[in-house]
């Protein structure tokens, strides 16, 4: 008896779970309606005081007047955004992915205290020093360029600092194998130790980018120069300014967050193992 | 060895070890001295310089700058718009993001599907929810999805972000900040409950532990470590918040005097009309100190970095 009582408020729990899970997916899921469902609607739709589900009619030519509006540099930002990111995103990857593997594999002397010195960086928030870095980087002249945008971003101590915790973990048989053959540091970490890191690289590659095409604070600041707009940038300044046109600003931002999703689709399993294997819960 | 290598041998160490300890890490560190650790030496001697315009004061006022930032009430207002917001986001994004961990962790069919629907806001940025929330569902006006519903239960429109009495906007603020980053804390219970042995929970249904009872004596205690690594993110997230505010209620260059967080303020001080780095240096390193403090007493008080045994 206790068992079938047992069993039907198993049932009653998975029921209840299931419609919570439900509705939480509809309403996590409804934002990125509203994106679409805006872009493609009139301005009227979007004001209008009746507010409906669909709109009353697709305006696909919303896509059209956006890339002709010459008020908004929508082309030239989404090509800024690209650059940046697929340039930051290399860089990390390169620069953290080597750095983690000296940290993790070749012996010095002061290497512990060289680790120490990049986990502090960790401890400083990164976006307080916005200030600071904006001196910096105006005093070298890179105001308003691309290499204002890219350069500072490309030493990231956090990705560093997973390369290395990864990079422990790796199994040192397949190493020793490649450096009977003679081959040195430089050679195992291209030949050997990158082609069977493919899974944890495209994790962090992922979210470099992500955390790279979504920056705003940085480009605000080091980019006040609409040819150097951003895609972030260019939505907000449209976003806090007083006359916009609706439907095109939200055709914009779909175009925006477009090949994230598109990215995050395919991606998502390597960054969700990355999470994982991050050890940041352990 | 008893006659000391040559200094080229000794530089490059066993199997040259040192020199390629310098090709793999070198470039990494040299950015970071000079991209993060150059500017923030340059900031705090900036701290103690009046230095309106400038970049290289000559003005020393020592301690002056702090003084006048602990003095400046919108300085103070700005950690208060903190506090006040870490006390709205901490506990909700906590407890929503375990509560979908727990009930996705536990779904057999379509596990992935809600798993991708809770985590693909991860991808979003707040530029682009802080648009949504701003001029689709939150708006003011008669139009907004928000005020649509209200309409449904025969409420008046609300105009969210424009009074400060009742201060609505920060249900916008929190739920926009909640949508983009519940997803995320969520895959980090979700690895965590993936960790807990399932013997234990056999060993539970033995004693009869059923529901309420396993997840307060097992499962909340097992995921001690990963709940106070998520605690100290979301404070840490919390404080560093700027996009959300800026582009929820800032237009037109003007920002209001309410509800402006510590990187708000900031930019206003640092980089807006005065360009006044010694303020805004004093402001940062100020900053800096406090979430340092605020990490420690929590990493203390929750005892973060103890193992778990």
């Amino acid at each position: 008896m206790a068992t079938i009582q047992r069993s039907r408020a198993d049932r009653t729990g998975s029921v209840l779970r299931y419609a919570v899970l439900v509705v939480g997916a509809v309403l996590f899921l409804l934002p990125f309606y509203l994106l679409v469902r805006n872009g493609l609607s009139t301005e009227q739709d979007i004001t209008s005081p009746s507010w409906t589900f669909f709109p009353s009619s697709l305006q696909w030519s919303n896509v059209v007047d956006l890339f002709n509006d010459p008020a908004v540099p929508m082309a030239r930002s989404l090509v800024n955004s690209l650059v940046i990111s697929v340039v930051q995103t290399i860089g990390v990857l390169v620069i953290s992915g080597l750095a983690g593997y000296g940290l993790a594999r070749i012996p010095f002397r002061y290497a512990n205290a060289v680790f120490y010195f990049i986990v502090a960086t960790l401890l400083i928030p990164a976006a307080v020093t916005f200030v600071p870095s904006f001196v910096l980087v105006s005093t070298l002249g890179w105001v308003s360029t691309l290499r204002g945008l890219i350069v500072p971003g490309l030493f990231q101590a956090f990705a560093t600092f997973l390369f290395r915790q990864y990079f422990l973990g790796f199994p040192r048989e397949l190493e020793e194998a490649a450096q009977l053959d003679g081959t040195a540091y430089w050679g195992t970490f291209w030949r050997i130790v990158v082609p069977n890191s493919t899974g944890f690289i495209a994790a962090i590659g992922t979210i470099t980018f992500i955390g790279s095409w979504n920056a705003f604070l940085w480009p605000l600041v080091i980019a006040p120069d609409r040819n150097a707009w951003t895609v972030q940038i260019a939505l907000s300044t449209f976003l806090t300014a007083q006359t916009i046109n609706l439907p095109q600003l939200f055709v914009a931002a779909t175009i925006a967050i477009l090949p994230l999703l598109v990215m995050f689709v395919f991606l998502q399993r390597w960054i969700v193992e990355g999470v994982e294997r991050s050890g940041i819960s352990e | 060895m008893s006659s000391p290598a040559p200094l080229g041998a000794r530089l490059r160490g066993r199997h040259d070890r040192n020199l390629w300890f310098a090709v793999f890490v070198g470039p990494f560190v040299l950015g970071l001295l000079v991209f993060v650790y150059v500017p923030i030496v340059w900031s705090v001697v900036l701290s103690f310089f009046d230095a309106r315009n400038t970049v290289t004061p000559t003005d020393f006022v020592g301690l002056g700058n702090y003084l006048d930032m602990l003095r400046d009430a919108a300085f103070r207002s700005s950690l208060l718009t903190f506090v006040v917001f870490a006390v709205f986001i901490v506990p909700t994004t906590f407890v929503v993001s375990l509560g979908l961990a727990l009930m996705v962790h536990r779904t057999r069919f379509a596990q992935t599907f809600f798993r991708s629907v809770f985590f693909l806001p991860t991808a979003c940025s707040y530029v682009v929810a802080s648009l949504v929330w701003k001029l689709s569902i939150f708006n003011g006006v008669r139009f907004g999805l928000a005020n649509t519903v209200l309409g449904w239960f025969g409420a008046e429109p609300v105009p969210w972000l424009s009074v400060t009495q009742p201060p609505w906007y920060w249900l916008v603020i929190v739920t926009a900040r909640m949508w983009l980053q519940a997803g995320f804390y969520m895959i980090l219970f979700l690895a965590g409950l993936q960790r807990i042995a399932p013997s234990l929970y056999e060993a539970a249904a033995i004693d009869g532990a059923t529901g309420w009872k396993v997840l307060r004596y097992l499962t909340l205690p097992q995921l001690r470590a990963t709940s106070t690594a998520v605690l100290l993110l979301l404070l840490i997230n919390a404080f560093q918040a700027f996009d959300e505010f800026y582009n929820l209620l800032a237009s037109d260059g003007q920002y209001p005097p309410y509800a402006r967080p510590p990187l708000v303020y900031l930019y206003y001080a640092a980089l807006g009309q005065g360009q006044d780095f010694g303020h805004g240096s004093a402001g940062a390193v100020l900053l800096t100190l406090l979430i340092a403090l605020v990490a420690l007493v929590q990493g203390r008080f929750l005892g973060l970095g103890r193992r778990e045994d």
